[in-house]
């Protein structure tokens, strides 16, 4: 799963897009790896922007729920944004809500994390 | 084959407290809107058809305890929570003084599956046989253990039934009453077994207490196997699925999520959600059926799958 990046100032924006199930769950956490180990050298904060995310299965959950619970083990952040309909229904679903914080819009998640990452979105 | 529902709940036994149905009539009432009715039968039948089954019914109740009719004369029953109460009621109405041939099946024993044994019935006729099945070697331990003094006042060798400890292959098909039983082992504290059960062309599988790792596909194809092509899955959903891979891991329970998600794999045609969180009141586990319901609409491929949530008295024809 192609996993686009970008930076905001310290936060990081991660876009996985298309399905997240068995068959690429551990490619998307070996994609994830090395953004979490960066986020807990320099405490860059990670916003997951799922707008490009179709369909998420249990598998693709687990793979969220270990980042969730690696940022909290190092004190990081990892929140998203975004979220397409179904997906949203199906985080609410397996009570993954609880679990993350979510946002809208990309631009309301690095707001929440920090005013320089929003306004160097904001400068695009 | 007919499925009926005895005990229904996990880990304990839970009931209704007299608040709980203070509230359920007040709100009955309420959405009645101040309509008529000139019988118990049309207040029957505007609840049924109007009202919301959490507050009209309750899912209940009593601990683990499922019965599978199979249109013989002996009895198939899975787990023995204290379900087995009313269900040895029913039988010795039904056998109206004829000792009854029971064949139980033991998924494990932990206590909510075992506890109903000293208060089931046609355990105190002579003459009636009760075959208790299962795969774990400390079966007829636990059985005796929980009657053994301080805890019963009647021992288990006070017993008038003619009891029977019947050793069971993981793996392998034993025909038992006309009808194929298959345990397979489930991850859970002690290890669980689960049982396919086969008889006329119709396939009925009892899996409770069984804990998915998502990690372990190997584990997810044996089940896809197990549950394959079934009529009917009665399910272990006891926990959310976030709560199940964090908090819960390792508790050795299961959610809807993965109960759809591996129906779906093996092409089943129902699935009941089975073995309730004990702190979940009627209105919460409806709306765990309702979203089950949904996840499945939101993932479903070409073939639909049915979902029920089980209560105590609850009858599925397969």
């Amino acid at each position: 799963m192609p996993l686009a990046h970008r930076l905001y100032d310290n936060a990081l924006v991660l876009g996985p897009t298309g399905r997240l199930d068995h068959d690429n769950c551990e490619a998307f956490r070996e994609e994830l790896a090395p953004h979490l180990e960066r986020s807990a050298k320099d405490g860059t904060s990670i916003v997951l922007d799922l707008s490009g995310l179709e369909y998420v299965s249990s598998a693709g959950l687990r793979c969220f729920m270990l980042a969730a619970k690696q940022a909290k083990a190092q004190n990081s952040r990892i929140v998203i944004a975004a979220m397409q309909p179904v997906v949203a229904e199906i985080f609410q679903i397996a009570r993954f809500n609880l679990v993350f914080e979510a946002f809208p819009k990309v631009r309301d998640a690095l707001a929440a994390l920090s005013p320089a990452a929003a306004a160097a979105f904001d400068r695009g | 084959m007919r499925v009926r529902f005895w005990g229904t709940r996990g880990s304990i036994p839970v009931a209704l407290t007299s608040a709980d149905i203070r509230d359920k009539v007040a709100e009955a009432l309420f959405r009645a809107e101040g309509r008529r009715f000139d019988s118990v039968g049309e207040a029957h039948d505007f609840a049924v058809k109007h009202l919301d089954f959490s507050l009209t019914h309750t899912f209940g109740g009593h601990s683990p305890c499922v019965e599978i009719e199979t249109g013989t004369e002996e009895y198939l029953v899975c787990d023995m929570g204290s379900g087995a109460r009313p269900l040895g009621a029913h039988v010795l109405a039904r056998q109206s003084g004829k000792p009854a041939t029971v064949n139980v099946f033991m998924s494990h024993v932990h206590w909510d599956h075992i506890m109903g044994f000293p208060f089931f019935g046609p355990a105190y006729v002579p003459g009636t046989h009760i075959r208790i099945h299962g795969c774990h070697e400390v079966i007829e331990q636990a059985f005796r253990l929980q009657q053994a003094p301080p805890c019963f006042p009647v021992e288990f060798s006070q017993l008038a039934a003619d009891i029977e400890f019947v050793k069971l292959t993981p793996g392998r098909a034993h025909e038992i009453s006309g009808v194929q039983v298959t345990p397979t082992p489930q991850m859970h504290s002690g290890e669980s077994y689960g049982y396919r059960f086969e008889a006329g062309g119709k396939v009925v599988v009892y899996t409770t207490d069984s804990e998915h790792k998502l990690e372990n596909r190997a584990q997810t194809e044996r089940f896809v196997r197990f549950f394959h092509g079934a009529d009917l899955v009665v399910f272990d959903a006891m926990y959310s699925l976030a709560d199940a891979i964090s908090v819960k891991a390792d508790w050795g329970h299961s959610s809807n999520i993965i109960g759809v998600e591996l129906c779906q794999m093996a092409r089943v045609k129902h699935l009941v959600l089975f073995h309730h969180e004990p702190a979940y009141d009627d209105a919460t586990i409806e709306g765990v059926l309702r979203e089950t319901r949904r996840f499945e609409e939101l993932t479903r491929g070409t073939q639909a799958l049915q979902i029920s949530a089980a209560y105590d008295g609850l009858e599925i024809d397969v």
